[in-house]
């Protein structure tokens, strides 16, 4: 017999709170052992602590925009799916346009809040949203030693290439996404509005870096890149309105 | 500073351990759609299945190979099976670990770095799930905040107003490195801005670029 169903059933949230501490155990159960590594390499705590403190402050802003990222989901999807989807493996990048294709193959839309999604509908979405993002989970373990082996054999070989190379890296990433925040520029002004908040976060971390230099404040190198990033949300505000009533 | 011995011994469990958590969450995550068909007794539709799996696998496995690809160098072992696990890779983690090796001074690829890199991560983890959690319990409130017309240009810009900061903190030490692949990525989307939503893709050709420039300039005493 066929149970009755809803998106929003304590069954899936049982379910979806399950999966999470499972994943806080691991996420524990590696900060734990990292700690002590750490310590054994000869690292001290307060060094340790800089670092979960800069790691805490700087997750804060976009685990809030996670978060948003759940609210608009959670209207079709209910909150358990988008819950589990965005807090393991998921992004928000990838959630949301994964649960419209999904949406459309079980025949129904995202934005179409008015009607309920039968149980069959929200398994085709689950299904879907779930193995269309595990190439992490599968490729990881299989490469992930080949991958640092590569990089242990270059550092023995030649250590001042290997951190240019891993710089480079680095600069790969850094220069996609760089290059991506121009992406609308050809669109007129509303199309440099991101390149203005990138502008204007960057102006908040020289100032930041600045400030740490000339006037020795040290606590603040904690809080710079967090800094740098709330600030340049908050002046997209008026960068945004700005903007836009030019183009108007 | 350190001992190779145990560092060997270490790693191995490491990747031993890794690999048991992130086949065992794989394994946990498919159990999430499974209950949902044992428990409803509804199961997918085959043709609906594969018309949703056709729409977005083959991308998202494309992007999720390269970014095994490009983001394990960065994040070491632990980092990495723990990030692929806990997710938001992009936008948070790997942000997050870079920030944290600068903090520490230390170098991604040593043994400090692997430590940092999960610390970085596993903290990241935990406040993340956390604050996602507190949001779910305080959606009613939370949610006509979060969903502010004044506030929405903010959340819009979340990308441009992480990689700024960022990229003052990098690439002022890295200039010479960093000037050919910007250059390349931001010619690159500025003629063909319909890729830009696939901007994870070109990460390694962009680390490519970087790489051969700085090998060049490597040769020529440059770096």
């Amino acid at each position: 017999m066929q149970r009755a169903f809803s998106v929003n059933d304590p069954f899936l949230f049982a379910m979806v709170s399950v999966i999470l501490l499972l994943v806080l155990s691991q996420a524990v159960f590696f900060l734990l052992r990292s700690w002590k590594r750490a310590l054994s390499l000869g690292m001290d705590k307060g060094t340790l602590w800089k670092v979960v403190k800069t790691s805490a402050t700087f997750t804060v802003v976009p685990a809030i925009s996670i978060l948003i990222g759940v609210v608009a989901l959670s209207r079709k999807l209910g909150l358990p799916l988008p819950w589990l989807r965005l807090s393991v493996i998921g992004a928000i990048t990838y959630e949301t346009p994964a649960a419209e294709a999904a949406a459309r193959a079980a025949g129904t839309t995202i934005g179409d809040t008015a009607t309920m999604l039968t149980a069959s509908q929200f398994s085709v979405i689950a299904w879907v949203m779930t193995l269309g993002i595990m190439a992490g989970v599968v490729f990881t373990p299989i490469l992930a030693r080949r991958l640092l082996g590569g990089v242990g054999k270059l550092e023995k070989r030649d250590k001042k290439w290997s951190d240019i190379f891993m710089n480079a890296l680095f600069m790969g990433m850094i220069a996609a996404f760089l290059g991506m925040i121009f992406g609308r520029v050809t669109e007129g002004l509303t199309g440099w509005i991101p390149v203005f908040v990138m502008l204007a976060s960057a102006a908040i971390m020289v100032l930041a870096g600045l400030c740490i230099k000339l006037l020795k404040w040290d606590w603040l190198t904690d809080y710079a890149l967090p800094l740098s990033m709330v600030g340049g949300m908050a002046l997209a505000i008026p960068i945004t309105n700005l903007v836009r009533g030019v183009v108007l | 500073m350190s001992n190779p011995q145990p560092a060997r011994t270490y790693d191995d469990a490491t990747h031993l351990l890794g690999k048991l958590w992130v086949w065992g969450m794989g394994l946990v995550l498919l159990m999430f759609p499974t209950a949902i068909c044992v428990y409803y007794d509804a199961w997918p539709e085959a043709t609906a299945l594969l018309k949703g799996l056709l729409a977005i696998a083959p991308m998202y496995w494309a992007v999720g190979i390269i970014e095994v690809l490009t983001y394990v160098p960065m994040l070491g072992a632990g980092g990495s099976y723990l990030g692929f696990i806990t997710g938001s890779l992009t936008m948070l983690k790997v942000p997050c670990t870079l920030a944290a090796l600068e903090r520490a001074k230390v170098k991604s690829g040593t043994q400090e770095g692997e430590a940092v890199a999960t610390i970085a991560i596993a903290v990241s983890s935990i406040v993340a799930l956390f604050i996602i959690f507190l949001g779910v319990l305080l959606i009613v409130p939370l949610t006509p905040i979060l969903e502010s017309p004044t506030l929405a240009p903010a959340f819009e810009q979340l990308l441009p107003a992480l990689f700024g900061g960022l990229g003052v903190a990098l690439i002022g030490r890295n200039w010479k490195i960093a000037v050919a692949p910007i250059v390349l990525m931001i010619a690159l989307f500025v003629a063909m801005p319909q890729l830009t939503p696939s901007a994870a893709i070109f990460v390694p050709v962009a680390a490519g670029v970087a790489i051969l420039a700085a090998r060049l300039m490597y040769r020529k005493g440059w770096l």
